[in-house]
């Protein structure tokens, strides 16, 4: 079931999906993760999810990035 | 004539490296900075008739937030008035196709008051994706001179030398006052070290710590005065952040325009990556590209090794003839020129595979190998990006942990390291060949499959099993030494530059002879000495027995030679060795002459055939060397039991042991100048050792 407007961990969404980002997770890795362009408001767009199931890369701005899901889910985004 | 210092810096893929050669040619070395793992590259460029300068390229960061042991380096360079490659000016390298997040560090170097000048690379790649920039309102904004170049194609190159001839200015304005943030800790930071950006004090109040240029009073102030104002910092690195990026917003709006239908670069890259990292020919590309990796170390590099071998045993024939026969030759010859031709021989592998590892990071490959392989490494502690060490480690482990320098989590890249000489190199494959004589027959099973190719196959397989196993075990033993995380730039397909894959082959070969070289003819030398020399008259006993016999000779000259020569090596130093250590590897089934080989063949594990040879006296008799060692060694009777010495049992005992034992000096040389210290290549071959000790008195003890 998918809902239009919940708030998920950006690991959970899915290939082809695309959100914005609403919160990071306090820590040294929301800060890595800003200095990576990955900041409250910026659209993002899950381009894959690797073939073993992690990690998953999204674009963000005008590049790919690759992260582990774990990592993804610092980063809290609304579908 | 006037020196001037440079330092490039700047994001991860941006292009740095291949400005750096654009700019310095093959007029750079790469060093170490002080007692650091980190690779120093430096370059010399001469600017005009007056001005020469030495410039720098410090590693890719994405911000000055340092976490990795590379990054510091990066921070202290920048930071510390008294590093010795501390720059006067600075040329920060900024990907034009990615502009934001590369303005990011862009304002925090600019924030630190050091003269810079930013140098745009990638502005084809931001066109064909629709973007277009407005470099000299970048500049007004930024309050720094912006140059384009394209480091790939050199141009630009021109224009930036000629802008730093001019004398560049301290940036004037701060990009982010920091000072409202914590005004009293900036105040009190500049005081006490006399620094006068502010932001190079915030970043100081962060950092302090691993900053190297402060005395201990110095550091104690600083903590003190963070303590009295609760210095809040991850808060506040989060608030500069956002700051910055508030401010880069608008400058990017007003600076570029962006054509949205025109993503080219891009979404070429998204179709390519669509097969590349499909769950099935993702997988079969990737193991078609890594195996052709392997053939060319293992296969291709063959002939140019075989010539520099045959090179060298010409020269040493040549000399041996031509020169007196002493000491002084003798050592020249059998240690030096060995020693010299055990490091050259090792030139072809280490090009080859460089040359295929830059042309795979040159077209981003190397991280969709990382993104197809991570989940499975992780598991046994490594990472994505140990899949091509591994891989490589079948032919050689030596290129091969050189290649470890591509990952950055040192924990990750330890146990890369730790773990991948258990692969089954090429040299093991001559010892394995001997010895599976003596326990396969040359048959086959059911009519196809031959016995001897099994037990090779099973021997290769054990290698990856106790590899695996190995690195599982030292995920739980080793501390992580830093905070690291995964997240990676995909950065775009790109046709590799031939230019840069030349200079990484030569540079590779250079660092290795260098640095890893000293040390392998150091043990070169000492292992001839072992072999030559023996306790006091012991050789002249010999050479008298024989000189007394050779009248009534029924032998051959040379025969009598051979023999000669088995007497002494069983007399010398390392025969000596091999009656000592004989108690302890009798429960493994050999005996004091294998002792000797074991000793011999630190070397080189191949080295363990020709000592055979020369034990067995069998040296130059037969031009089928191999066969003629192989039946002589199953006539060797064991004195004590009466039994063929090389049995079964013992054969597969000394093969397990060959598959795990660290027999490979230029493997230990080479772990020391990765690792920078005698640590590691210490842990590594009393680990290696005891394993083989116990798993061949396992098999030895139980097919006895």
């Amino acid at each position: 079931m998918k809902q239009p407007h919940s708030v998920v961990p950006l690991g959970k969404l899915r290939a082809g999906e695309t959100a914005v980002i609403v919160d990071l997770e306090k820590g040294d890795l929301a800060l890595k993760l800003m200095e990576m362009g990955l900041l409250p408001g910026e659209k993002i767009f899950v381009d894959m999810v690797a073939p073993l199931g992690d990690p998953i890369s999204i674009k963000i701005g005008n590049y790919l990035l690759s992260l582990r899901k774990e990592e993804a889910n610092a980063v809290l985004v609304r579908r | 004539m006037k020196n001037i210092k440079i330092a490039l810096i700047g994001n991860p893929n941006c292009g740095k490296s291949s400005l750096f050669n654009a700019l310095t040619g093959l007029r750079q070395k790469v060093g170490n900075f002080a007692g650091i793992t980190v690779d120093k590259k430096t370059g010399y460029l001469q600017l005009s008739r007056e001005l020469n300068a030495h410039v720098i390229d410090l590693p890719g960061t994405y911000s000055l937030y340092p976490r990795r042991i590379d990054e510091f380096i990066t921070f202290d360079v920048l930071l510390n008035p008294d590093n010795p490659s501390h720059p006067d000016v600075v040329v920060i390298v900024a990907d034009a196709s990615n502009l934001k997040r590369n303005l990011l560090f862009c304002s925090q170097i600019i924030d630190l008051k050091i003269p810079s000048i930013i140098a745009l690379n990638m502005v084809d790649v931001a066109r064909k994706n629709g973007l277009a920039i407005d470099t000299l309102q970048l500049a007004v904004d930024l309050g720094v001179k912006v140059i384009h170049v394209n480091a790939r194609e050199g141009k630009g190159i021109h224009d930036l030398k000629r802008a730093i001839q001019t004398a560049i200015p301290v940036p004037e304005r701060y990009f982010v006052e920091v000072k409202p943030l914590c005004p009293e800790v900036i105040n009190g930071i500049k005081d006490i070290t006399g620094v006068k950006s502010d932001y190079t004090a915030f970043q100081i109040a962060c950092h302090y710590i691993n900053i190297f240029c402060f005395n201990v009073e110095q550091k104690g102030k600083i903590k003190q005065l963070l303590e009295r104002h609760q210095f809040p910092m991850a808060k506040l690195q989060g608030e500069e952040i956002l700051k910055r990026y508030e401010k880069i917003n608008p400058i990017l709006e007003r600076c570029t325009s962006q054509d949205q239908s025109k993503q080219q670069a891009l979404d070429t890259t998204a179709k390519i990556d669509r097969i590349l990292l499909h769950p099935v020919y993702g997988y079969l590309i990737f193991l078609l590209i890594f195996y052709l990796v392997f053939q060319a170390i293992f296969s291709w590099a063959a002939y140019p090794m075989d010539a520099i071998g045959a090179g060298f045993s010409w020269m040493q024939e040549a000399l041996n003839k031509n020169l007196p026969q002493n000491l002084v030759t003798n050592l020249l010859v059998e240690g030096v020129l060995a020693g010299i031709g055990g490091i050259i021989v090792f030139i072809p592998q280490i090009m080859l595979l460089f040359g295929f590892i830059s042309i795979l990071e040159d077209t981003g490959y190397m991280t969709r190998v990382s993104f197809l392989m991570d989940r499975l490494m992780r598991k046994v502690g490594m990472s994505g990006k140990s899949t091509l060490p591994l891989v490589s480690g079948l032919a050689c482990a030596v290129p091969a942990i050189m290649s470890t320098r591509g990952i950055e989590n040192w924990k990750d890249r330890i146990i890369t390291i730790m773990v991948t000489p258990l692969m089954s190199c090429s040299a093991r494959l001559p010892v394995y060949a001997l010895l599976i004589s003596f326990i396969v027959p040359d048959e086959r099973l059911f009519g196809i499959m031959n016995l001897k190719g099994l037990v090779m196959l099973g021997l290769y397989l054990l290698g990856w099993a106790m590899s695996l196993l190995v690195a599982l075990v030292m995920k739980w033993i080793i501390k992580a030494k830093e905070k690291s995380y995964y997240l990676m730039e995909l950065p775009i397909y790109r046709r590799p530059r031939w230019g840069n894959v030349g200079i990484t082959m030569v540079e590779k070969a250079k660092v290795f002879v260098m640095d890893a070289g000293k040390v392998i003819i150091t043990i070169s030398i000492i292992l001839w000495f072992l072999a030559s020399f023996g306790p006091g008259t012991a050789f002249t006993d010999i050479e008298r027995k024989y000189a007394d016999l050779q009248p009534a000779g029924h032998a051959t000259k040379t025969e009598t030679e051979d023999i000669i020569k088995s007497e002494k090596l069983g007399a010398s130093f390392a025969g000596r060795i091999g009656h000592f250590i004989e108690p302890a590897i009798r429960p493994l089934g050999f005996d004091w002459k294998i002792g000797i080989a074991l000793i011999t063949s630190f070397a080189a594990r191949e080295v363990f055939v020709g000592t055979m040879s020369t034990i067995y006296s069998v040296g130059s008799t037969a031009d089928s060397d191999f066969e003629a060692i192989r039946d002589r060694m199953r006539k060797e009777i064991d004195p004590i039991t009466k039994k063929p010495v090389y049995s079964a049992a013992t054969s597969f005992s000394l093969m397990i042991f060959f598959a795990f034992a660290m027999q490979c000096m230029s493997t230990v040389s080479v772990v020391r100048r990765e690792t920078k210290s005698w640590k590691w290549p210490l842990i590594q071959m009393a680990y290696m050792t005891g394993l083989a000790y116990a798993a061949s008195l396992l098999v030895y003890q139980l097919f006895k």
